[in-house]
């Protein structure tokens, strides 16, 4: 029998702690492709140098807004941590909470300026 | 006078059973734990569930109310209920003995495992120890110290959920106020217990232990206190 919590969820530290795991797994599983096409440098300059060209297609520059994005939230998200636990609380529910939508917020502000300078 | 269909979980040990539905009158003033009541004195007399204080004081009475661990003698039916229907299934993270009771033995063996007993530096013969509330550990003691031990945080922990070995939200909590209780003998042994294995520094910081927490508490600030203290313990600063 699996009792439900799904209610339990839903709370905006909730979708915080969700957002830092869904990117920070999205951002591991494009690493070692970034790897592979680093190690083009070395093995095979041609290959590389067909990739690059690739890079003023506009689907890549999604791509790459996309890792942008997911860079932002990870790395705001990961600060957030750190100042719950590194940051002494003044009282229990001292809206430290709040600090998602400021990842949210400059991941958006972010993801548009990228946008914006791509295209 | 309407109804209310109320769905209870009826099961055994072996996590075997399935919901029943029952109809009860829909009062004025109810909470989850009347309705339960009601269907067991009126209607299943073989329901099993937990109550003493019916005030919000002993911590047995909570249940998973619609996907959601609450003390259900504080929780009033209009703050749950949809559409006239409410889901009462048994806690989380716990073994079920029969219907709506869980075995919380592990839960409380927990505390003891995270350093949870006190000892005191003093004898019933010495002078009562001074307390000023000015001072900032007590500060910090006392704002865990109103736990009423109803497992609601536990249960909604999904990393307990995950990590059955995990001590979680409650156990941590506690240690957390004896770690800040200047009375305490053993102030460093139990923060080695609570950032041991499956200690503090397995918590995920999702929250929901504070934003399940009945009486409002929070345990993240505790938590996240013991990860602090932990760090500055590793750094030769002292407790």
């Amino acid at each position: 029998m699996a009792i439900s919590n799904k209610n339990a969820r839903g709370h905006t530290s909730y979708w915080a702690s969700i957002g830092h795991r869904l990117s920070g797994l999205a951002l591991a599983a494009f690493i070692p492709f970034h790897f592979l096409v680093l190690s083009l440098a070395v093995n095979d300059r041609t290959s590389l140098d067909g990739l690059l060209s690739l890079a003023d297609q506009p689907l890549f520059k999604i791509g790459e807004w996309g890792l942008v994005v997911l860079l932002v939230i990870h790395m705001a998200f990961g600060i957030r941590v750190l100042i719950l636990e590194l940051v002494p609380w003044r009282h229990g529910k001292d809206g430290r909470t709040n600090l998602v939508w400021v990842g949210v917020i400059a991941a958006i502000m972010i993801g548009i300026y990228f946008l914006v300078r791509a295209f | 006078m309407t109804t209310l269909r109320v769905k209870i979980w009826r099961g055994n040990e072996n996590e075997e059973g399935e919901f029943q539905t029952f109809d009860v009158p829909a009062r004025e003033n109810q909470t989850i734990l009347d309705v339960v009541t009601e269907v067991q004195r009126v209607q299943e007399p073989g329901l099993s569930y937990r109550f003493a204080c019916r005030v919000g004081v002993c911590g047995s009475c909570a249940m998973t109310v619609n996907g959601k661990p609450r003390w259900t003698c504080r929780t009033h039916i209009n703050a749950v209920a949809k559409d006239g229907e409410i889901t009462i299934e048994p806690l989380r993270n716990m073994p079920v003995i029969k219907d709506l009771t869980c075995d919380m033995t592990e839960f409380f063996q927990k505390w003891q495992k995270a350093g949870g007993k006190f000892d005191g530096t003093i004898t019933r013969k010495d002078p009562v120890a001074t307390l000023p509330p000015s001072d900032l550990k007590r500060q910090k003691a006392d704002a865990g110290i109103e736990c009423i031990n109803c497992a609601v945080c536990y249960s909604a922990c999904d990393t307990v959920n995950w990590d059955s070995d995990y001590l979680g939200p409650a156990a941590l909590n506690r240690a957390w106020t004896l770690v800040n209780d200047e009375r305490a003998a053993n102030r460093q042994e139990v923060l080695d217990k609570a950032i041991g294995d499956s200690g503090c520094s397995s918590c995920h910081s999702q929250g929901n232990c504070t934003a399940a927490c009945p009486v409002g508490l929070s345990p993240s600030q505790s938590i996240h206190g013991l990860k602090r203290m932990s760090l500055l313990s590793f750094l030769g600063k002292g407790i």
